[in-house]
């Protein structure tokens, strides 16, 4: 409060989605602006400003971090993956895939942060159980979906995963994605 | 693809715009040119403005322009209060977009900064110097009315907004029953909290005089009609975008200052302006819901009979009368206070109650959460009292299901269902004899488990226009819908609810793809712009299937009318002879006779050779006004493990049977009674909001404030049972707030019934640890 | 939410921290970050120069060194928690730093910057209290070695010199034999610890309590070792009624602070039932 600073540019170096930019920015500056409001990639988004709820995860370096929490010039010289550089329509990740199969979104704006930090909970614990998983996404808030639709999205793309980890269960995994699909609405 | 799509689990058709992070939020749009804005709110719950200097904030680089209420009171309008229940007395003040010269709550507005970008803006904030003359606050209802306390504003002695009253139990119905039951419940403040933050974009076209506004609505037309008011702008020259909306819970039904002005500034500067709140914002200027304190009295027999209920609620408003507000504590809480059960006799003595704090509206459920929620502890605190089994005397009272349609005490027609049913299906899930008898045993090894059960009836579809009006809703309840069929056979559907999150992008396609024999794929679903759709009411009140659906059917079967028509004439047959089957239109008796749905809909534009009095095109659209609301009903069970010695509360169990009518895609359905569940385990459980004695907020972030997460729960189990709903065309009832009306009360009865053995009756929500854990500790000395 | 505008540098050794430190007495030091930047957003803090330390390259890691675990400042709690040698010989420490935040925090978040943030509802504290950690670092005056108990002053205040930066931590490895926990009570919404029990725990060949070692977090404004009831605790065989007894104790050394969400006598009571849930958990 109170005085005013000036506010030196500085140039920050980022790889965003395998892209490399060169931009100059403020220092404070926070990461999650730097994507949305200089590069355009505008699907992180900011839900709580105070660290709670992870619409704004991202990998920087491949690590799921809070981009909200986090200086642009921090990340000068590391790669970020955004919601918009971990699949596309044409060729989702196994954790897009697993939300769209298990409807694990509604309103769709926590998802791209509980994708980006579902991502990163598989890449530490590749095959959680239902509890792990709950425990796991205690980085994200999620208002819309009970999480339960959210835990059977990163099982889903756990098993996805897991079997594609060996060529030869690829064919096996379509058989048992149908089989957890016709639970349908029963406990699990 | 064949009829039964409707009815099967077609994934959504939205999805993949999301997970990809494509979708385009308000927040999202990004236009040459564009300026931030910033809004200056009061830190003081009343006081007098006695002066603003915005000189040093006008200096800093990159301010554009600093308003205050004074530069604004003679060129917009205040915001409106849009419904106003009948003989309440209502007190409508005017709440002016930024404060001229009293703020009456902390997160009022008071100057908006507009500058060349979001950190300049907010900068801009810190360098505008406001005097205040601080005044006493009130936070509490009650306070409020009591004599001397603050008054917030010259028109509503005592600060109340309105008194409202409906049914017929009267005192001498009390007075001569054989039980009574007695409590008093309070129904904690709660923030709805939807993911995306509350948003506003506007660009003002010189050329045309057109304001496009985008703003997180649930309801873009109701936006567009009242900025219009507020603005003065034409209602053909503004157009309001909400497409993609990071859901809204009841908060983003109101129209509030903040998008008011950033129209204005568009307008005022020439440039495209955005705003957008910030949690700590949201948590002060975006509506709140519930908070109530109710006085209930519930009346029955030693037999487990009721026989009359009434229940005097003071309902605190906060500082101004939200849009929709009034209509919550009254029309959508006092009529269903009976609920589901045969209670001949049933009354609602309601006061809304000015306080300074941020105002209050829909929120979730808005009313009938807290109907249920206290009827369903009174028939428990009723059971306790006459020594009977909580769902016995549920199934002894449940309206059976040769009774519909039925009347309850306050007038309201209960179009079809079989509550007992879902009853008898939640209990057979849940093993309701087994966990009975096995609390006995763990309570005799010192483990305390609860079963909370609730059965509920709830309000939806929220139509017909002529009981909004009879209501006091300052609008029309009907929906419109157009379906237009390209020439290969494609098809546009234009729907004026607004869904945002709900997945009517995918089940209307289903609505349609049934209907006319073609893929889902081939349909796309629009919604949320005004400039593409004629009018509509939005998304609330559980109305968007029952009635944005069946207006849906009706345009649907209006195409199929007209195609029906064409294809008669193209097959050389007489219209009655003619049937649409799997995808075709066929000659009775002659099936081999036959056109595609594509052939057809392509001739309708090619018009060479159509018949006599048929235009050419292939589009319908429906008003459909409903014909009555629609009642949702089910059974929820909870069984919880109460940790004694810390007071903390385990759910174990959740078993959730509902009832929405036909069900259009049980995945859909099933996400949002999981999302239900959350909020209303969020109320018993964990959420709250808390002023201070000066009416500060206490839980301003979600640093304090607890969200439910998701290692909270189990994983819950649905069913559903269907019993169509006979007032709309698809026989369905809404799904979107039934979770949250169920879940409240049963958890908490299942806590209060694991706590039984220490004799407590009543824990204030939410139920944290300390607060359960106190019960026991009180329990355990009045021992 | 925005921060205030800063100066920002970015330093490659610790001289290079110090020497930015004594140019400018207002600059802080920022690592992950997930302490300073939340306060900054919201404007409780704005420091007028950040002096960036994460890129320091000794300051990381972990390392087994003549009976203690040595940890680099600049170490995250994700890096902590799956360590093998932290999850082997300093458990509760992997306990505690996998239950910090979050997957995302833990990922960002250092145990220097945790430590010297001083965060009375952290759970490290309590772990480095009850495995009596030395912090050590540099100051202007030279290196600095303060033990653990006594580091902790009050709420966002330690022991650490001005200008200092904390280089690592070192953790006693307990005596063989000995088992240690960390129990948390997690605050619902900002996930810090209500009360947090860090024990380290031996039991001699009767089985009765010989190593006792005891820290709060999240009681009060400040962690401490619960020093009546590690008394009370030493020499009594392993029983509900000696467990209980002396937890009964752990609130005597600290002063409890009260919230909206625990009261004062709540907080008191929750040390206590944790305290002896953390003790029966590390018996053998």
């Amino acid at each position: 409060m109170g005085d005013l600073r000036s506010s030196v540019q500085v140039p920050v170096t980022v790889l965003v989605n395998g892209r490399s930019y060169t931009v100059d920015v403020e220092p404070r500056l926070l990461l999650v602006h730097l994507l949305r409001d200089v590069l355009g990639l505008t699907g992180t988004h900011i839900g709580c400003d105070t660290s709670q709820c992870g619409a704004c995860t991202v990998l920087v370096d491949g690590k799921a971090v809070k981009s909200c929490t986090m200086l642009a010039v921090q990340a000068d010289g590391c790669s970020v993956t955004t919601i918009e550089g971990i699949g596309s329509v044409e060729n989702l990740h196994p954790v897009q895939e697993g939300f769209w199969e298990k409807h694990g979104l509604q309103c769709g704006f926590c998802t791209p942060g509980v994708i980006m930090a579902a991502a990163d909970l598989l890449r530490q614990h590749p095959n959680p159980t239902d509890e792990e998983i709950r425990e796991g996404l205690e980085g994200v808030i999620c208002r819309c979906t009970g999480y339960q639709n959210i835990v059977r999205a990163v099982r889903y793309a756990a098993e996805r995963m897991q079997s594609a980890d060996g060529e030869v269960e690829v064919a096996a995994t379509a058989g048992l994605d149908r089989g957890e699909g016709s639970q349908g609405g029963a406990t699990s | 693809m064949s009829a039964t799509v409707f009815g099967s689990q077609v994934k959504r058709r939205e999805d993949p715009r999301f997970i990809t992070g494509r979708g385009r939020y308000t927040d999202d749009v990004q236009l040459p040119g564009m300026l931030y804005a910033a809004i200056l709110r009061s830190p003081h719950a009343h006081a007098r403005i006695a002066s603003i200097d915005t000189s040093k904030a006008a200096q800093l680089p990159g301010v554009v322009r600093v308003y205050t209420g004074a530069d604004l009171q003679d060129r917009m309008g205040t915001i409106p209060t849009a419904w106003l229940p009948p003989e309440s007395d209502i007190k409508t003040v005017a709440h002016p977009a930024l404060a001229v010269d009293t703020v009456r709550y902390v997160g009022d507005g008071v100057a908006m900064v507009v500058a060349t970008d979001r950190y300049t803006a907010r900068d801009a904030l810190d360098q505008i110097h406001v005097r205040y003359e601080v005044l006493q606050a009130v936070a509490e209802q009650e306070l409020a009315m009591a004599p001397g306390a603050p008054q917030l504003h010259a028109d509503a002695p005592n600060n109340i907004a309105f008194h409202w009253k409906v049914g017929n139990a009267t005192d001498e119905v009390f007075a001569q029953a054989e039980v009574v039951v007695r409590h008093r419940i309070r129904q904690q403040r709660l923030v709805p909290n939807p993911m995306e933050p509350r948003a506003s974009a506007a660009q003002y076209d010189p050329s045309t005089g057109e304001l496009t506004v985008w703003v997180t609505s649930q309801n873009p037309h109701i936006h567009r009609f009242i900025l219009s008011g507020v603005l003065g702008v034409p209602e053909h020259k503004l157009r309001v975008v909400a497409t993609d909306v990071g859901g809204g819970f009841g908060a983003k039904i109101a129209v509030y200052p903040d998008e008011a002005l950033v129209g204005f500034a568009a307008r005022d500067l020439g440039r495209p302006v955005k705003w957008t709140e910030d949690r700590r914002e949201h948590f002060l200027a975006t509506t709140h819901g519930r908070d109530q304190v109710e006085d209930i009295e519930l009346a029955g027999t030693r037999d487990g009979t009721l026989t009359a209920i009434r229940v005097k609620a003071l309902a605190n408003m906060g500082a101004y009368l939200s849009t929709a507000a009034p209509g919550v504590p009254t029309i959508l809480f006092g009529l269903i206070v009976p609920g589901p059960y045969q209670i001949p006799y049933a009354g609602a003595d309601v006061y809304g109650v000015f306080t300074n704090t941020t105002p209050t509206d829909a929120y979730r459920g808005a009313g009938r959460p807290e109907a249920t929620y206290l009827l369903e502890r009174m028939v428990d605190l009723f059971a306790r009292e006459i020594g009977m089994d909580p769902v016995e005397v549920r199934r002894k009272n449940l309206i059976p299901k040769d009774a519909f349609p039925y009347h309850n005490a306050m007038g309201l027609e209960y179009d079809s269902g079989d509550y007992h049913r879902a009853l008898n299906r939640a209990l057979e899930m849940a093993g309701y004899a087994d966990f009975r008898a096995r609390q006995q045993q763990l309570r005799a090894a010192g483990r305390y488990v609860g079963v909370g059960c609730t059965t509920y009836v709830e309000i939806c579809g929220l139509g017909p226009s002529q009981v909004a009006g009879a209501v006091g809703f300052q609008g029309g309840l009907w929906e419109s819908s157009t379906v237009r069929v390209h020439p290969s056979g494609k098809v546009t559907v234009f729907t004026g609810a607004s869904p945002h999150g709900q997945g009517e992008e995918t089940t209307f396609a289903q609505i349609v793809a049934s209907k006319l024999h073609i893929p889902v794929e081939d349909i796309e679903v629009i919604h949320g712009d005004t400039a593409r759709i004629a009018m509509g009411w939005g998304t609330y009140g559980s109305r968007t299937t029952p009635v944005g659906g069946s207006a849906l059917a009706v345009a649907t079967d209006r195409v199929i009318e007209k195609a029906k028509k064409i294809a008669a004439h193209m097959l050389e047959v007489s219209e009655a002879d003619v049937e649409f089957v799997d995808g075709s239109f066929q000659a009775k008796g002659a099936p081999q006779r036959r056109a595609s749905f594509q052939d057809v809909t392509l001739q309708a534009y090619l018009a060479w050779n159509l018949p006599a009095g048929v235009e050419p095109g292939l589009e319908a659209s429906a008003f459909y006004d409903p014909a009555n609301f629609t009642y949702s009903f089910g059974t929820h069970l909870c069984m919880v493990e109460v940790d004694a010695e810390t007071g903390d509360v385990t759910i174990d169990r959740y078993i959730a049977v509902d009832d929405c009518g036909r069900v259009i895609n049980p995945m859909i359905a099933e996400g949002q009674v999981h999302g239900g569940i959350v909020q209303g385990i969020g109320q018993a459980l964990y959420e709250g909001a808390v002023y201070d004695d000066q009416a500060q907020l206490l839980t301003g972030t979600w640093m304090d404030y607890a969200m439910p997460k998701a290692r909270f729960f189990p994983n819950f189990e649905t069913a559903f049972t269907e019993t169509p709903s006979p007032h709309n065309p698809l026989g369905v009832k809404g799904i979107g707030e039934t979770g949250t009306i169920a879940a409240t009360p049963t958890v908490v009865n299942a806590v209060l019934d694991a706590l039984a053995p220490f004799g407590v009756r009543e824990i204030p929500m939410p139920l944290t640890p300390q607060r359960v854990w106190q019960a026991i500790q009180n329990g355990r000395e009045a021992e | 939410m925005i921060p205030s505008a800063f100066t920002y540098e970015r330093v490659h050794t610790v001289d290079e921290a110090l020497a930015s430190l004594a140019a400018n007495p207002e600059a802080k030091l920022i690592a992950g970050g997930h302490s300073l930047l939340p306060l900054m957003k919201m404007r409780l803090a704005a420091p007028a120069a950040l002096v960036d330390i994460q890129a320091i390259r000794n300051l990381h890691g972990v390392r087994e060194v003549d009976g203690q675990v040595v940890i680099g400042a600049l170490t995250t709690h994700a890096e902590i928690s799956a360590h093998p040698v932290v999850r082997s010989l300093l458990p509760a420490l992997a306990e505690a730093a996998a239950q910090i935040g979050d997957l995302q925090v833990r990922n960002r978040g250092t145990i220097g910057g945790n430590l010297a943030h001083a965060d009375p509802s952290s759970d490290l504290p309590a772990v480095a209290l009850a495995y009596n950690a030395t912090l050590r670092g540099l100051s202007p005056a030279g290196e600095f070695a303060l033990p653990a108990d006594g580091f902790f002053l009050g709420p966002l205040t330690t022991a650490m010199p001005e200008g200092a930066v904390l280089t690592e931590i070192a953790f006693d490895v307990p005596p063989a034999g000995t088992q240690s926990v960390y129990q948390k009570v997690p605050h619902p919404a900002s996930g810090y610890a209500v009360v947090g029990v860090a024990a380290v725990i031996g039991t001699d060949e009767n089985g009765c309590f010989n190593y006792v070692r005891i820290g709060v977090t999240g009681a009060g404004d400040v962690a401490y070792r619960a020093v009546a009831a590690e008394a009370a605790l030493m020499g009594q065989p392993p029983t509900d009624e000696a467990i209980q007894a002396a937890a009964g104790h752990a609130a005597e050394d600290g002063v409890m602070g009260e919230d909206l969400y625990a009261s004062a006598d709540y907080r008191a009571h929750l040390v206590q039932v944790h305290t002896a849930r953390a003790i029966r958990r590390a018996l053998p």
